[in-house]
């Protein structure tokens, strides 16, 4: 099958998730991404090469699980930039490439000579994105983040909770895998424009601002209503503001730790969801219609749970579906991965083959192209892989030039 | 498509590229990010309008025609068109509208598309070169995605709230409300990108099935990973990452009440020294006896290695001195104060903001997030947020209001039948 992005090669800085997710979309399409990497500390700048999860009792930089899932595919080399030789090998990699992506902190780029001016100056038309958690502008320009910071500061942990009580947050950095998306979307888009006018750019992409932009409508309340989300009774993050809808949450099942998501868009399904409990609540007058049992959501919430926690999530999950209700057991990974069998037959957990792991499984891409579709095969690259493939080929070198320069402490 | 430059002005990125999208709530925001970047975004939708115009919040709190913010929101920069799929000149006047188009973005359950005689093979014979982007819950070959659903339960099939919640597990997990649309719209806007460059080097169109269920399925970082490289399955904690072993907490009141991010406790010399000097600049320094192993760890040579604590006597005692120092100040100051002192001193640190409060905040401000557009219906312009990313030479823009219902009929319509 054809490819939809192998016309593209990526001079890739990125790590941990926030960078190197954005330029696994591009591998799994095709692109030939290369990622560069600090040989004096081993590359654990990205502080995923050598974390949790392993496959056995293997411990190092080679064998961290969820880095194999974000590199997988790409190319991997080592490159000393505290060196002149090395800081000319860049220069004739960026010659050779599309796009520059990184995602540092501020500064780190110019501090090794290797800024927007100095990359156009390289190659004319490149496109560079830089994904840092509040941009290369404003007063926090100079701040830190990880995902879980850009989560607090965006309003999305604040809008993940219940109210009276602390924000619980995210129980992982859903901005490290939505800001990647949208750090590949600005590649895109840059490259679309590269390919329709051949004119470069470089692409600031704030990954706090990528977030606020989540929260639009509760936005507008404010600016047009001056309704703030910090108030009373909220946030209530398993209810549903827009549209309301009631009985509408995550309710007790059966089980140590089990649960059942239950919403009912209209009064059908609330009618569906009153004839399966079949108990004398249903027909109280309090939930007579959507705007009482909005009302009474407390009351009525009890009610639910109190039906749910009699049953198991499966099981009410097969009654409401009866009735065509919306409904889902609260899944957990090994039902989500092993269990159900959607998962697998959409081929959403590829095996890949890694030099030091062996065959090990990582995210898939949830789409499916019916003419370039993508391929997820080889492992994320060891530190320093492809130094000799990708030296050679590309730009070159000799073989037994690159053992040189690896002995000589340039890759 | 055309060329992206337009009278020597600069345009967005998506400048020329027409996108037909069938309105849909779970698709909506797909739209939006297609229609900023400047493609010309067609919204159709059936006789009466769409269910989401009516969805609250509204201006002024008053339900009304054309008054849902929620819809301003999603909508922003696309015309729109009523069509008909049920009538034959409905059907037909859509097979015109794709004949124009490069991209069919639709949410449809499953089998309607194929009933009318519109789906991919219909459409393609008209249009080879149109990209099609269907959306449903498990994908196009699945009959799950027949089951009904909202963003709730899908999210709940596909992992986030496992992992979402609290210390507590007598309460419930929790889903971060829309999130599971807008991943599923982050895949169908890189789809629709990645198939359009594929054509710009002369490749065809194409249809894509994109599962909503699948996006968020690998879209939760070590709940999946962990059970797919270790078999092992992560619990929920308090404002903090799930994992299979309790972790220290990280989430911290402060004098306000409000909370703050902790993060990853100070580690580097450097950030000691820093914290340091501004538990003295408190004149708190006293009322921490540990305050001595900061000057240590401030003076530390060599390589901090975090896995000795525990094991190595000095680095644990200046390793928990950090983390006191921080609750200390925290109980002494705001939230807002904790994180900007922390930053200054090196800290990667967040306060916990409302989504009014980032908003306003000083940063976003001048960054111009703020984006004020006019209503020339209301004649009164309306704050929104902006651009999720700067593109500099084919920048973000919203470049008009979201549309009433068919207000774009005749202007598209005569665009069309003039062709």
């Amino acid at each position: 099958m054809a490819e939809a992005l192998s016309s593209f090669r990526i001079c890739d800085f990125t790590g941990q998730l926030a960078g190197a997710g954005a330029t696994k979309w591009l591998k799994s399409f095709g692109a030939e991404v290369i990622r560069i990497e600090d040989p004096v500390r081993e590359g654990r700048w990205d502080i995923l090469r050598g974390a949790p999860p392993f496959v056995d009792e293997r411990r190092g930089i080679n064998l961290g699980g969820a880095f194999n899932s974000h590199n997988a595919g790409k190319y991997g080399i080592t490159l000393n930039l505290r060196t002149a030789t090395a800081k000319r090998i860049l220069e004739q990699l960026v010659e050779v490439s599309d796009v520059v992506s990184e995602n540092f902190a501020k500064g780190v780029m110019e501090r090794w000579g290797f800024g927007y001016e100095r990359l156009k100056a390289i190659k004319p038309d490149i496109v560079y994105v830089s994904n840092c958690g509040f941009g290369h502008t404003g007063p926090y320009s100079d701040f830190k983040t990880w995902g879980p910071i850009v989560q607090a500061v965006s309003g999305l942990t604040f809008t993940s909770g219940l109210p009276g009580r602390e924000p619980a947050g995210w129980g992982y950095s859903y901005m490290d895998h939505t800001g990647a998306y949208f750090m590949a979307m600005a590649i895109l888009l840059a490259l679309v424009h590269r390919q329709r006018t051949g004119e470069g750019q470089w692409v600031d992409l704030a990954c706090t601002e990528s977030a606020l932009s989540l929260h639009g409508p509760a936005i507008l309340d404010w600016t047009v209503n001056g309704r703030p989300t910090r108030r009373e009774g909220q946030p209530h993050a398993n209810r549903s503001q827009w549209p309301p809808m009631a009985p509408h949450g995550i309710y007790p099942s059966d089980g140590d730790d089990e649960w059942v998501a239950i919403a009912c868009r209209d009064e059908a399904d609330w009618e569906g969801f009153a004839a399966v409990v079949g108990d004398a609540w249903c027909a109280d007058t309090l939930f007579r219609n959507l705007d009482s049992r909005l009302a009474s959501q407390d009351a009525l919430d009890g009610h639910v749970g109190a039906w749910t926690v009699e049953r198991s999530k499966f099981h009410v999950e097969e009654l409401l579906r009866e009735a065509g209700v919306p409904v889902s057991a609260v899944m957990k990974p090994e039902e989500r991965i092993d269990l159900d069998a959607s998962t697998a037959d959409f081929g959403l957990w590829p095996t890949v083959k890694h030099a030091e792991m062996g065959a090990v499984r990582v995210d898939g891409q949830p789409v499916h192209f019916s003419e370039t579709d993508w391929r997820i095969t080889r492992g994320g690259p060891c530190l320093g892989e492809h130094n000799e493939e990708v030296m050679t080929r590309l730009l070159g070198f000799g073989a037994e030039d690159v053992a040189r320069l690896e002995e000589e402490g340039v890759l | 498509m055309t060329e992206a430059k337009s009278g020597g002005q600069t345009v967005g990125a998506l400048h020329g590229v027409r996108v037909v999208e069938l309105a849909r709530e779970p698709i909506a925001w797909a739209g939006k990010l297609l229609a900023d970047m400047g493609a010309d975004v067609i919204l159709v939708e059936p006789p009466g309008g769409d269910p989401s115009r009516d969805y609250p919040p509204f201006l002024d709190d008053e339900p009304g025609e054309d008054r849902s913010l929620y819809w301003w929101h999603y909508h922003t920069s696309k015309r729109g068109v009523v069509v008909d799929l049920d009538a034959a000149a409905g059907r037909e006047r859509f097979r015109a509208l794709v004949a124009t188009a490069d991209v069919l973005l639709e949410a449809e359950p499953r089998r309607r598309l194929g009933a009318l005689g519109l789906d991919y093979e219909d459409l393609n014979a008209i249009r080879p070169e149109l990209v099609h982007v269907a959306v449903t819950p498990y994908g196009r070959n699945d009959p799950k995605s027949d089951l009904p659903f909202t963003d709730l339960t899908i999210m709940a099939a596909s992992g986030p709230p496992w992992s979402c919640g609290y210390d507590d597990h007598s309460l419930p997990p929790i889903r971060g409300p829309l999130q599971g649309y807008h991943t599923a719209c982050h895949f169908a806007v890189l789809s629709v990108l990645t198939a359009l460059l594929h054509r710009g080097v002369g490749g065809s169109g194409q249809f894509i099935d994109v599962s909503m269920t699948a996006a968020s399925n690998v879209s939760t970082e070590a709940a999946s990973h962990t059970w797919l490289v270790a078999q092992r399955t992560v619990q929920r904690q308090t404002g903090r990452h799930a994992s299979v072993l309790p972790s220290r907490e990280t989430q911290q009141e402060c004098a306000d009440g409000r909370h703050a991010n902790t993060g990853v406790p100070p580690r580097r010399p450097h950030e000691f020294a820093a914290l340091l000097g501004w538990l003295r600049d408190l004149g708190l320094d006293a009322e921490l006896p540990e305050a001595v192993f900061l000057e240590m760890g401030a003076n530390w040579e060599g390589p901090f290695d975090l896995a000795n604590i525990g094991r190595d006597d000095e680095i644990t005692a200046i390793f928990g001195a950090g983390r006191d120092a921080l609750k200390l100040i925290a109980s002494k100051v705001s939230a807002r104060e904790f994180f900007l002192g922390c930053q200054r001193s090196g800290l990667a640190v967040g306060v916990v903001n409302s989504p009014e409060e980032a908003f306003e905040d000083p940063h976003f401000r001048a960054r111009r997030f703020q984006v004020p557009v006019y209503h020339e219906d209301l004649a009164r312009t309306v704050v929104y947020p902006g651009a999720p990313y700067a593109l500099k030479a084919s920048p973000w823009t919203i470049s008009r209001r979201a549309p009433r219902l068919g207000e774009h009929d005749a202007e598209v319509f005569e665009e069309i039948e003039t062709r």
